[in-house]
């Protein structure tokens, strides 16, 4: 008979209980996947009960108060939070998105929160993006023109053909898409995945680039375009309300039109 | 103890620290030019604060109407009331129409004109012809000019191969004798050290917001690089000189930016006055941010103020119309729905001025290389030491910096001090060895906080320091409330001696680092709130209640803040540049300042 055996670390305990302070009425419980690599013990979730009568509005305000008042130990990367940095991108009562951005009241019940799924956990809710930035250059997302720009002032580029960047310049590149993609979960080490498609394709829709054919011959591969099978998470959690997705199709179509 | 890290080490040309604008700009330009470049960053590139900044980056272009280096020139001096250095405001305003010429030619996705031409906004004191008209300077990708400028500028560094060193926290500079000879930082994700040694460090570390309780500043805008200056024994530079952003949306901070007031936005009291029209007759809501911020807190102590309080003002956009609010501002839009719950279409948006900016920092050349007062020359420079953005004090900005100069600031400084850097440099020339003891104190220091096992949690002592900043060095100053101010924040400072840090591992240890960005915010917090008890006139964004007046013969120059190892302040000075560096502009002499 054969056996079988969970990955490293693949089972999740049951941790510690942190009751809120005395006096507070109005409380909730945040659930938070807890992982020391140092400890070398499988990872937690613990559950905190905060006051949210002295709490900000969104998650990243409970869980920088968790941080502050109960257990400094806490783990997570922030920074800018107004949505903009893509620091704090997590997964939240299931679904993958900014903690900075996603008001608690929107919650129902206790609220949890785990990592971006389907990748390596460094610590806590700190992922592994190694693999994600190296995806993002492999498309060499920046701007390739064969004629010389003007030396003395910008190339011109009408309102309209700028317009054609909307949507897909805007990537504050928080990996909550690509996380959130079935067909990356599978196979991420050669689909490239919707945010390092979106970024290809704002270089294929920019006026002002000339290597569309050199950045179409490397994207037709089986695995890292096609891949996309319209599964549109992407798009559902996008924070910033952007459709990879339909960069990817907009990509592909320009295959199938070069092909004739 | 110190012999429990492992460290690791590297030898480069040039070592940055900080991957904002300024460092990226650095980073690439030295790179492009051959010498072995690295650079260190305590979040990855793309999460820098540089990425949240709206409006623009002022250029005169003159892509939209009649426009002149030699206007904003004077518009940035009028702005900086006359503490800026007129040799510095010169060549960050001639270089200002290259720099964003060759952002765009890096791929920068600016918002267009009918002609195709980058599209420019009009920002506050930002005038044609000295002062006469309204000029359309600032050039903008909608209303996220930032994120477009620090995107592609991470793109551009990845072109060149640069090297980056991510989720590194840089502690200390290695210091040999009044040099810099390189750095050490902490690599988060392994908790393992890393000693570079360099023939030049640029601190591209950004500024110190996070010194106040509310900022539109970043959690990570520690003002790292400002502290590790400090402990080498150099001096900051016009600490006292803090910008209120008059557009933070109320309780949240979060910034709104001014480019709304360009698109034609105005402020309004509870009585749903344009109040602004009183305060500064011809530029409006377009004055620039020292005058408006002021403005709004007087309109709120004056019982005028919005809300169920009276302690906030309105942001009026519904008359703009959908499209421009559509196309110009769709950034602020979605800002003002998530954290103030209102549709800009219908509803103004609520408004508090909120810190924002320092002026301040390390003080340096037109060429980024740190300068201090030395044996009565204030412009000895530190060898193997630059500073470059909000982290250094050129002065471009003086007492008062004008919106869109910032984007402006990071990426003229930044590419020259890559050009000075290839001039002082030969690639690949021998560096003389470290020994241990020119790194120990950095390790004792890092070991010391790492097992600080006091009774004070970092958030507590943190969260007393951001109150009392921005109770006592607030919009309007005292040097009664300044005095009270100062007292509290000795009792907090020697707080920090029962710190206590609760994670005792390396790996991704925030606690640690929380707690060492504590120790560097206090330190400047100190030289903030000295320079501004010190500092007895008005000028720019210090306004004292009781020296309202902007005093010249006294006054006109920098302040130099030392601190000890207490964090005790010690004061010195160094002159204003009054003179330019060509005869195609003329020095511009102090006079009142008007509106």
């Amino acid at each position: 008979m054969a056996e079988f055996r969970l990955p490293a670390n693949s089972i999740v305990g049951k941790g510690k209980h942190y009751p809120a302070p005395e006096g507070a009425t109005n409380t909730r419980t945040v659930k938070i996947y807890r992982y020391d690599p140092d400890s070398g013990k499988n990872p937690r979730i613990d559950s905190y009960d905060i006051d949210m009568d002295s709490c900000g509005p969104m998650v990243l305000d409970a869980i920088i108060k968790i941080k502050n008042e109960m257990d400094a130990t806490l783990t997570f990367r922030r920074s800018c939070r107004e949505g903009i940095c893509g620091s704090c991108a997590m997964n939240i009562d299931g679904s993958n998105t900014l903690a900075c951005t996603m008001a608690l009241a929107d919650i129902d019940g206790d609220i949890t929160i785990y990592p971006l799924p389907h990748q390596a956990i460094i610590k806590d809710l700190v992922s592994d993006l190694t693999h994600f930035y190296a995806q993002y250059a492999s498309v060499e997302p920046w701007l390739k023109s064969d004629s010389p720009a003007p030396p003395d002032r910008e190339r011109l580029q009408t309102p309209e053909d700028r317009e054609k960047l909307d949507g897909a310049y805007e990537c504050i590149l928080c990996a909550c898409c690509s996380t959130s993609c079935p067909s990356y979960w599978w196979n991420s080490d050669r689909y490239l995945g919707p945010a390092a498609l979106l970024a290809s394709y704002r270089w294929l829709a920019d006026t002002r680039d000339d290597a569309t054919g050199e950045r179409l011959d490397d994207l037709e591969d089986p695995f890292k375009l096609y891949r996309c099978h319209t599964i549109m998470n992407c798009a559902q959690v996008c924070p910033k309300g952007l459709n990879p997705a339909k960069a990817i199709a907009e990509t592909k179509k320009m295959l199938v039109e070069r092909r004739g | 103890m110190t012999n429990a890290y492992k460290i690791i080490d590297h030898t480069y040309d040039v070592v940055i620290v900080g991957a904002g604008g300024a460092g990226l700009r650095a980073t690439l330009g030295m790179a492009a030019q051959g010498l072995s470049t690295a650079c260190i960053t305590k979040v990855f590139p793309t999460r820098s604060h540089t990425v949240a900044a709206q409006g623009g980056m002022s250029a005169s272009l003159g892509n939209m109407g009649d426009d002149h280096w030699n206007w904003h020139m004077y518009d940035t001096i009028k702005g900086s009331d006359w503490l800026g250095d007129q040799d510095a405001i010169e060549y960050m305003c001639r270089e200002a129409v290259p720099a964003v010429i060759e952002l765009e030619h890096f791929g920068v996705p600016f918002s267009r004109t009918e002609e195709g031409k980058i599209y420019q906004r009009p920002f506050g004191g930002m005038t044609t012809n000295f002062g006469e008209g309204t000029a359309e300077r600032t050039c903008a990708a909608a209303d996220r000019t930032g994120h477009a400028i620090l995107h592609t500028l991470y793109q551009q560094s990845i072109k060149h191969h640069a090297e980056f060193y991510i989720e590194h926290f840089a502690i200390d500079l290695i210091m040999v004798d009044g040099e810099c000879k390189g750095v050490i930082s902490l690599d988060l994700a392994t908790g393992e050290l890393h000693r570079y040694q360099a023939h030049m460090v640029v601190l591209a570390t950004g500024g110190c917001g996070r010194t106040y309780f509310s900022a539109t500043s970043a959690h990570t805008c520690t003002g790292d690089g400002n502290a590790m200056v400090l402990r080498a024994g150099l001096p900051l530079q016009d600490m006292e000189f803090v910008q209120f952003h008059p557009t933070g949306i109320y309780g949240a901070g979060v910034l709104i930016t001014e480019g709304v007031r360009g698109e034609g936005g105005y402020l309004t009291n509870n009585e749903g006055e344009r109040f602004m029209e009183r305060y500064a007759p011809n530029a409006k809501d377009l004055a620039s941010r020292d005058v408006v911020s002021r403005s709004m807190t007087m309109e709120i102590n004056g019982g005028r103020g919005v809300g169920p309080d009276n302690d906030h003002c309105f942001l009026n956009l519904m008359h703009l119309g959908n499209d421009v609010i559509e196309k110009r501002l769709p950034g602020i839009s979605e800002s003002a729905r998530i954290f103030a719950g209102v549709d800009v279409n219908k509803e103004p948006i609520p408004v508090l001025p909120t810190v924002h900016y320092n002026m301040g920092g390390i003080p340096t050349n037109y060429h980024g290389e740190v300068v201090t007062l030395k044996d009565g020359d204030p412009d000895t420079v530190v060898p193997g030491l630059m500073a470059i953005g909000e982290a250094a004090c050129v002065s471009v900005h003086g007492a008062n910096r004008l919106g869109s100069n910032s984007l402006l600031d990071i990426v003229v400084f930044g590419r020259a001090a890559a050009l000075r850097a290839a001039e002082l440099i030969k690639p690949g020339s021998a560096h003389k060895p470290l020994t241990e003891e020119d790194s120990a104190p950095i390790l004792e220091h890092l070991d010391r906080i790492r097992s600080a096992k006091g009774s004070t949690g970092t958030a507590q002592i943190r969260d007393n320091m951001q109150r009392t900043m921005q109770k006592h060095a607030a919009v309007f100053r005292t040097g009664e409330s300044l005095e009270e101010g100062l007292v509290k924040m000795r009792d907090i400072v020697d707080s920090f001696d029962d710190v206590r840090v609760d994670d005792p591992n390396l790996i991704w240890n925030t606690d640690l680092v929380e707690t060492l960005e504590l120790e560097n915010l206090l330190c400047q917090a100190q030289t903030i709130i000295y320079g501004a008890n010190n500092r007895t006139e008005s000028r720019g964004a210090h306004a004292r209640d009781d020296f309202e007046e902007r005093n010249d013969d006294t006054w006109m120059k920098h302040t130099l803040a030392w601190t000890d190892e207490k964090a005790n302040v010690s004061i010195d000075y160094r002159p204003v540049h009054m003179y330019t560096l060509t005869d195609e502009c003329e020095v511009i002499p102090p006079k009142t300042r008007v509106y």
